[in-house]
C-alpha cells in the first residue's frame, strides 16, 4: 500500500460565507474550495450569487459572515495581502479605451509595484502570449470584444496571481472570441495559475474547468467534475423524428440500441432518449435504425440546459428570488 | 511559442505600495487621455472663452462696478474663481465612469493604498484646473485684462485659486464615489450655475438687494474672486463691510473647512464602496 499523499494546501477556501444585500440574501452559506492548480467552475443563473461570491473573494466587497482564505490568507483579516495574490477580470471591461494596449499594461504592471522599464517588458511579454502584439500601440477602443477580454486577462496576470478570478469572460462575445478567451484561460491555467470562473453556460464550463460548482440562491447545491455532474443531470438528449406509422417500432430499436428508455411524443411524431455521451451514443442508434430498415426524417442531439439542470437539481427552475430556502438535494460529490 | 512560460515569468514587485507613486500613475493616465483625446479639454476652455466674451462685450457695457474700474478688469478674476468652481463636474463625472465602468474596482483589486484613486483623480484634477487658469489668463491678457501688482500677489492670487479647487475635489470626489446614477450627475451640473452666479464673479454684490447680497458675498466663491481682483490690483466692487478687509483671509479660510469636511467624508465613501 502507498501512504496517502498529503493533500495540497487549497488555494482558496470559503466557509458559510453570508452576505446581505438592502433586500436579498445574496449569499446565504457559500461554501467553496478548490484545490492549488485547477479551474473551478462557478455555475449559475443570472443572480444566483455567483458574482457576489467573487467580489467577497477578491475583497471588494464586505463579508457578513463566514470566513474565507486565498493561497492561506484570511480575505477578512488581511485583505491588503491577498489582493497582492489575486487577479480580478470582472464582468465589465475594466481597460483604458483611450490608451493603447501597451499603455493598459504598462500602467497596471507599474501599480503593481513593478518599475518602468521591468513594467514594460513584462507588458511585451504579455501582449505575445495572448496574441496582441500587432496590437499593441492601437487604442484598445477599436478592439473587438475578444482582444479586449484577452487584455483584460493579461493586464490582471502582471504578478503572476495565485488565484485568477473571471467573472463571466465570455459574456457578449461571439463565438470566435469566445473561443480565443478559452484559449487563453487554458494557457493561464497550464502554467499552475489557479482559476475560477463563473459562467452561465454549461458548456463553458464543461471546455475548461476541472470541477464544477452549482449555484443556486447564493449557496452551492452540487458540486464534481464535469462528467460527474452530466451523468447525475442524465446527460445529453437525442431526438429523432420518424413516419407515425413507425414510432413505436423505432422506440423500441433506439431503446434496444442505447439500453435506456426512449420516451415517445406522438404530437411531434418524435422520441427522445437521454444518454451519457451524446456522439458516442448516435453511430449505434444509426446503425440500428439502418439494420432495421427504419427511415429517420430528423435526428437532433443537444446538452441538457441550463434551466434543465437546475429544474433536475432542485426540482424547481431557478429564480432570480433567494429569499427563501432551497429544495435541498443531497448531491456532494465524493 | 513558449507562450505558457512567458506568462508564468513571475514578476515580483520591485517597490513597495505608496499612495503618492499610485496616485501619479493613476493621474498619468488622464494626462495620457489628453493627448489622445484633446476634444474634451478643447471645448472645456472654449466654453470658459465664451462666457469671458459675452459677459465682457455683450451684457459687460451695461454693467457698473461699484468703487469704480473696468468691467472686464473685475470680470476676469472672477471668471477665473467661477472655472474653479465649474471643475466639480468633471471631477464628479468622470469619479462615477470610472466606478460604473469597473476601473474603480480593478483599481480596488489592485495591491495600491486606498488613498491611491483618489489622490489620482485630485493629481490629474488639478493640473488639469491649472491649464484651464493658465489658458484663461492668456485669453484675458488679449482682451485687454491686466493684473497691476507684483509677482508675489499675483502667484498668491493663483495660489489662492487653485487652493478652492483643492478644497472642491473633495466634494466632487466624494459625490462620484457616493452617487453613482447618472441623475445625481446631471443635479450637479445643473446646480453648480446656481452656485457661480449667486456670486460676486459676475456683478458686485453691492448692486444686489439686501438679503441676495449677503448670500453673494459669503459664497465661498466670491471669497476667492475677491480675493482674486484685490491680489492682481483689479476692482474688487466691495466698497465696505468685513468683505472688503479680509477678502484673503476669507478665501483662505473658506476652501480649508471645505477640505475638512469633505476629505474625511470622501475616505468613508470610499470605504463604503465594500458595502
Amino acid at each position: 500500500m502507498h501512504p496517502r499523499p498529503v493533500p495540497p494546501r487549497p488555494a482558496l477556501e470559503a466557509v458559510g460565507l453570508r452576505r446581505r444585500y438592502a433586500k436579498t440574501q445574496a449569499l446565504d452559506g457559500f461554501d467553496l474550495h478548490v484545490a492549488a492548480g485547477t479551474v473551478h467552475g462557478l455555475l449559475g443563473p443570472n443572480g444566483a450569487g455567483k458574482t457576489t461570491a467573487v467580489r467577497c473573494l477578491t475583497t471588494l466587497t464586505d463579508i457578513d459572515e463566514g470566513s474565507a482564505a486565498i493561497d492561506g490568507i484570511d480575505v477578512r483579516r488581511d485583505p491588503a495581502a491577498v489582493r497582492e495574490r489575486i487577479g480580478l477580470v470582472g464582468q465589465f471591461h475594466a481597460v483604458d479605451e483611450a490608451l493603447t494596449a501597451h499603455q493598459n499594461l504598462v500602467l497596471f504592471a507599474r501599480l503593481s509595484g513593478l518599475s518602468k522599464p521591468r513594467a514594460k517588458s513584462r507588458a511585451d511579454q504579455l501582449l505575445e502570449a495572448f496574441g496582441l502584439t500587432d496590437a499593441s500601440s492601437r487604442p484598445v477602443s477599436g478592439f473587438s470584444g475578444g482582444m479586449r477580454r484577452r487584455l483584460d486577462i493579461a493586464s490582471s496576470l502582471v504578478l503572476t496571481p495565485a488565484v485568477l478570478f473571471l467573472d463571466e469572460p465570455t459574456t457578449g462575445l461571439d463565438p470566435r472570441g469566445r473561443a480565443t478567451v478559452w484559449q487563453a484561460v487554458r494557457e493561464v491555467a497550464s502554467m499552475g495559475t489557479t482559476v475560477l470562473l463563473t459562467t452561465q453556460l454549461l458548456d463553458e464550463a464543461d471546455q475548461l474547468a476541472d470541477r464544477v460548482s452549482v449555484m443556486d440562491r447564493g449557496r452551492v447545491i452540487a458540486e464534481g467534475t464535469p462528467s460527474e455532474l452530466k451523468r447525475r443531470l442524465g446527460g445529453d438528449r437525442i431526438t429523432a423524428a420518424f413516419a407515425a406509422a413507425d414510432l413505436d417500432r423505432a422506440a423500441t430499436v433506439v431503446a434496444r440500441a442505447v439500453g435506456a428508455e426512449a420516451s415517445v411524443d406522438p404530437d411531434s411524431s418524435t422520441l427522445t432518449v437521454e444518454v451519457e455521451s451524446g456522439s458516442a451514443a448516435l453511430a449505434p442508434i444509426v446503425r440500428a435504425l439502418d439494420a432495421e430498415g427504419l427511415a429517420v426524417d430528423d435526428l437532433a442531439l443537444r446538452r441538457p440546459t441550463l434551466d434543465e439542470v437546475f429544474l433536475h437539481l432542485t426540482g424547481a427552475p431557478p429564480t432570480d428570488a433567494v429569499a427563501s430556502d432551497p429544495a435541498q438535494t443531497d448531491l456532494e460529490a465524493k | 511559442m513558449t507562450t505558457t512560460d512567458t506568462i508564468a515569468a513571475t514578476g515580483r514587485r520591485d517597490r513597495r505600495p505608496n499612495a503618492l507613486r499610485e496616485g501619479w500613475l493613476i493621474a498619468g493616465r488622464d494626462l495620457l487621455h489628453w493627448v489622445r483625446e484633446p476634444w474634451g479639454l478643447v471645448f472645456g476652455l472654449a466654453f470658459n472663452i465664451m462666457l469671458i466674451l459675452l459677459f465682457g462685450f455683450l451684457f459687460g457695457g451695461a454693467i457698473e462696478v461699484p468703487g469704480g474700474g473696468e468691467y472686464i478688469a473685475f470680470l476676469l478674476p472672477g471668471m477665473f474663481a467661477l472655472t474653479m468652481l465649474f471643475g466639480l463636474e468633471g471631477t464628479m463625472t468622470t469619479m462615477a465612469e470610472d466606478a460604473k465602468r469597473g476601473i474603480t474596482d480593478r483599481f480596488r483589486s489592485l495591491p495600491i493604498s486606498s488613498a491611491a484613486v483618489a489622490l489620482g483623480r485630485a493629481i490629474a484634477d488639478l493640473a488639469n484646473s491649472a491649464l484651464s487658469l493658465g489658458v484663461l489668463m492668456v485669453g484675458g491678457l488679449l482682451i485687454g485684462w491686466r493684473p497691476t501688482t507684483g509677482p508675489a500677489e499675483i502667484a498668491l492670487g493663483v495660489v489662492l485659486l487653485l487652493w478652492l479647487r483643492f478644497a472642491l475635489l473633495w466634494l466632487g470626489i466624494f459625490l462620484g464615489l457616493s452617487f453613482r446614477g447618472t441623475g445625481a450627475t446631471t443635479a450637479v451640473q445643473v446646480l453648480v450655475w446656481p452656485i457661480g452666479f449667486l456670486s460676486t464673479v459676475f456683478v458686485s454684490a453691492e448692486t444686489m438687494p439686501g438679503w441676495l447680497g449677503v448670500i453673494a458675498t459669503w459664497n465661498p466663491v466670491s471669497a476667492t474672486a475677491t480675493a482674486a481682483r484685490e491680489l492682481f490690483g483689479n476692482p474688487t466692487g466691495v466698497t465696505s463691510g468685513w468683505m472688503a478687509e479680509n477678502a484673503v483671509l476669507a478665501a483662505s479660510v473658506w476652501p480649508l473647512v471645505i477640505a475638512l469636511v469633505f476629505l474625511p467624508l470622501t475616505a468613508t465613501a470610499y470605504r463604503h464602496l465594500r458595502r
